[in-house]
């Protein structure tokens, strides 16, 4: 492997950083403590909405609303879906692996705007907080994540108005996080590393960071003005002042859409990393995946539409919606048959790492099937805010994203903590997941389907053995997190030494120590023009890398 | 052996297609018939679950398949096979999901046509033009061409839908009648006009595979022809505060005699022809 060397930046001033666990609670601009504050930090609002679900799930155990008010069920309800979304999900895909793992993939010592990545994290910590005591001191937002008005002007204004402050705060993080990488993708590229020989998770983050850039500050505009509505009783989405609440819907939907890729594109790239190296195989068909991503990017812009087939909107612009919502499959269904393809005749470690991923696959497919059938105008309109809805976007959200981000762990932990994990508890925790996931969220389709809206304490006394049904594969996934919690805690101090690449992995974060120094690489940055050339067999011995590209001369 | 596992993977295939095919056709997820829509939204779903049935049949074993057939055990550090891609393949399988995507749409569409879904508005009975002419109308759906020839001929009943947290009236111009059920006759054409006092909700019948939301300060329509009698409920669909999931009424579809005494209790003006 040819090595070339781009001088260890010596003037940077990490060396003034606090050393030690302290680092973790510092303003680090190591991209790597920045990564793990995100992940942790993400896993804790994790934990603190899934608590939320879980009340959710005991309230459904029976028709009646009984377990809590129904003001404080709205409140639950719109923490849950806004700290899932925003504080578990986009900041651990994007803030936590992208910080993590880009600036090794595109051979720098660190992100092209280290403060600023420092700034963006620190961003999350108050909003999160804002969001979560503002359920103590004046009672949360109760509109749904959604926040339509006129229900968000009507709803007590207190709880509102601090919902939009930390969604702002947090859409503005995620700003800063996207400028941030699409610069290090394209600008701090190593020397003589080409766009197209990248691992795939940077393409994967190019795209999401676009997404993030065009349409997280319609999402920001659009809360402005809802916020003016609240406080200063202007009529930009109030009817009674005139006012427009579907102009509301447009707006929103045009960041919301997107930020569903936002939430699971990242996860796509995270796969497309972690197949190859437990198969022993190359990522089949690279190009096809890059191309594929990009047109989801700019399909994903133009689909929005379809959140609101049963408002006001003309037919033109149902068929419109339709069919561009329906082609997303297209580019989608190109990147899982080519994992499909990845794991075909390959020499796969049936680990944790896998078989979150494969539950990924699975899980995502049912997913997507069931949101092309929600594209379809004439099938949306009996099953739109519905519990059908609600399982499709969890198959998606939590059967894909969730999966990934777990698959990740068990993946990057060895890189992480220089540790391995235990497998048997590893699979353990899948097992659970899996079957807690899929009894928890695949009998919720029947009920959409046979009339149970979505966003309600109370239900038709048919559905209550179903609806116990989904509650008990909440309580096994709320299970399955004490053996991964246990699991990630002790190995971090007894689990074996991982050395520096337990998986004989390609990719440059492997080619360095576990965990790895201040700016990444003691010495030289390799070069690593063949992220993915697993199988070469070379005449001394049936295994081997296909050779990464030679450079004819070091250039600086 | 090559032959065997080829021929164990055409018999997996065909168990997929066919186990898709069948799950799709004979499992029955949805609630009875209750209007004119209802039969041809169920012919859609059965298409799109058989067709989702065999896609996620196939995804399912190709992976199980895969992690089982393709396992090493921890000793073995040999590499897979070095394969990066293979062009026809790939435009194959960019090809056949573009293909089946063009035929759900298309499909789709006819569906959506066939349910009175592009029908311009002002031939749903209500007289748009003069009524609102300030404000745009939309939605529609539900209009389709309805089987027995009785209500072809018929003209659509109208009713007036007021939305409100957390109820719906209905308001039947004809008697001047205003309920909290919503009455109609089996076979006849509905067609309803819907506005919210306050916040949005959505008018849903499951038994009628419709829905529409109600917007404050922009009316939508919503038609549908009843064709079976029976007590149905009316649930509202959308986020409307704390007693969202309390906000139901009832859809009573009654034989035409009964209906009519119904209407002739509750009408405070004294119509002739009935
Ligand atoms: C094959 C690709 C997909 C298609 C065709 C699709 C289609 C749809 C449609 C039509 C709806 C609206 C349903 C309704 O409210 O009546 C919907 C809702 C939703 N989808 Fe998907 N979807 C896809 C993938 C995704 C992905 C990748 C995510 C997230 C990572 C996602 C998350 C959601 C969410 C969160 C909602 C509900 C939003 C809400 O009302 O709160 N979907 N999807
Ligand atoms: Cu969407
Ligand atoms: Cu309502």
């Amino acid at each position: 492997m040819t090595i070339a060397i781009p001088p260890a930046n010596e003037n940077s001033g990490k060396s003034l950083q606090p050393k030690g666990l302290f680092r973790y609670f510092s303003f680090s601009l190591d991209h790597k403590v920045i990564g793990l504050q995100y992940l942790v930090f993400g896993f804790l609002f994790y934990l603190i909405g899934g608590a939320l679900a879980g009340a959710i799930r005991i309230e459904l155990t029976s028709p009646m609303s009984d377990f809590m008010p129904r003001d404080i069920y709205n409140q639950v309800l719109t923490l849950h879906g806004t700290i899932m979304i925003f504080l578990w999900i986009v900041p651990v895909v994007n803030g936590a692996f992208g910080n993590y793992l880009i600036p090794f993939y595109v051979g720098a010592r660190d992100m092209a705007f280290p403060r600023l990545n420092a700034v963006a994290f620190w961003m999350i910590p108050p909003s999160g907080l804002m969001l979560i005591s503002s359920y103590f001191i004046t009672g949360a937002a109760q509109s749904g994540w959604t926040a339509y008005p006129p229900l968000s002007i009507s709803t007590p204004a207190a709880g509102q108005i601090i919902w939009i402050l930390s969604v702002l705060l947090l859409g503005g993080s995620s700003i800063f996080g996207g400028i941030n990488f699409i610069a290090t993708i394209l600008k701090l590229r190593r020397p003589g590393l080409k766009l197209m020989q990248l691992p795939m998770y940077c393409w994967a983050m190019l795209g999401t960071s676009i997404l993030i850039v065009l349409s997280t500050p319609v999402l920001a505009g659009t809360l402005i003005l809802l916020s003016f509505d609240i406080v200063a009783h202007t009529g930009f989405f109030n009817p009674e002042l005139g006012g427009n609440v579907i102009v509301y819907q447009h707006l929103f939907w045009f960041y919301s859409h997107p930020a569903v890729y936002i939430m699971v594109l990242p996860a796509f790239g995270l796969v497309s990393e972690i197949l190859p190296v437990h198969c022993r195989k190359p990522l089949f068909g690279y190009t096809t995946m890059v191309y594929s991503i990009m047109a989801i990017v700019v399909l994903g812009l133009v689909v929005w539409a379809h959140h609101m087939f049963t408002s006001g909107t003309p037919p033109w612009m149902r068929l419109f919606f339709t069919i561009a919502t329906s082609f997303i499959a297209v580019p989608t269904g190109i990147k899982f048959f080519n994992w499909v393809a990845t794991l075909w005749g390959g020499r796969i470690s049936l680990n944790s790492a896998v078989l979150f991923s494969c539950g990924f696959i699975v899980n995502f497919v049912l997913g997507g099937i069931t949101g092309v059938a929600l594209a379809q105008v004439p099938f949306d309109v009996h099953v739109h805010d519905t519990y059908f809805v609600v399982a499709h976007f969890h198959y998606i959200v939590y059967g894909g994203s969730v999966f990934v981000i777990f698959s990740s762990i068990y993946h990057w932990y060895p890189k992480f903590t220089g540790r391995m994990l235990n497998e048997n508890i590893g699979r353990l925790h899948f097992i659970l997941t899996f079957i807690g996931f899929n009894l928890c969220f695949a009998p919720q389709h029947w009920l959409g389907l046979n009339g149970m809206p979505r966003r309600v304490a109370e239900y038709d006394p048919q559905f209550t053995f179903v609806n116990q049904l989904s509650s008990v594969g909440a309580l096994l996934m709320a299970i399955s997190t004490l053996p991964f919690l246990w699991n990630v805690i002790q190995s971090a101090y007894k689990g074996p030494i991982a050395g520096d690449n337990p998986w004989r992995a390609l990719t440059p974060e492997w080619l360095t120590s576990s965990p790895p120094p201040v700016e990444n690489w003691a010495g030289k940055a390799p070069l690593v023009t063949e992220p993915y050339g697993y199988g070469y067999k070379t005449s001394s011995s049936k295994t081997g890398s296909k050779p990464q590209e030679e450079l004819a001369e070091e250039k600086q | 052996m090559p032959n065997s596992s080829a021929f164990l993977l055409l018999v997996i295939s065909l168990l997929v297609t066919i186990g898709g095919i069948w799950i799709g056709q004979n499992v029955n997820l949805l609630p009875v018939d209750a209007s004119s829509n209802a039969p041809i939204y169920d012919e859609l779903f059965k298409v799109l679950f058989s067709i989702g049935a065999v896609l996620f049949l196939g995804m399912l074993a190709a992976v199980v398949y895969s992690l089982i057939r393709f396992q090493k055990n921890p000793e073995d550090l040999e590499d897979g096979l070095a394969l990066e891609g293979n062009l026809s393949l790939e435009i194959f399988w960019t090809a056949v999901p573009a293909v089946v995507v063009l035929f759900v749409g298309i499909y789709s569409y006819d569906i959506y046509d066939r349910m009175g879904g592009m029908q311009p508005l002002q031939t749903n009975g209500h007289d748009h033009q003069a009524m609102h002419q300030e404000q745009r109308v939309w939605g529609g759906i539900g209009a389709g061409p309805v089987e027995s020839d009785m209500s072809k001929i018929a003209a659509p009943l109208k009713i007036d839908v007021t939305a409100m947290q957390f109820a719906f009236l209905f308001h039947y111009p004809q008697g001047d009648i205003i309920s909290g059920e919503l009455h109609v006759p089996k076979g006849q054409p509905i067609s309803m006009r819907m506005e919210s006092k306050d916040v949005i909700h959505a008018f849903w019948v499951p038994e009628f595979r419709l829905k529409q939301d109600v917007i404050p300060g922009q009316p939508t329509i919503l038609n549908f022809t009843p064709t079976k009698a029976g007590r149905y409920p009316i649930i509202c669909a959308e986020l409307c505060g704390p007693y969202h999931g309390g906000m139901r009424s009832t859809v009573v579809v009654e034989e035409a005699d009964e209906y009519k005494e119904w209407f002739n209790k509750n009408t405070k003006e004294v119509i002739s022809e009935l």
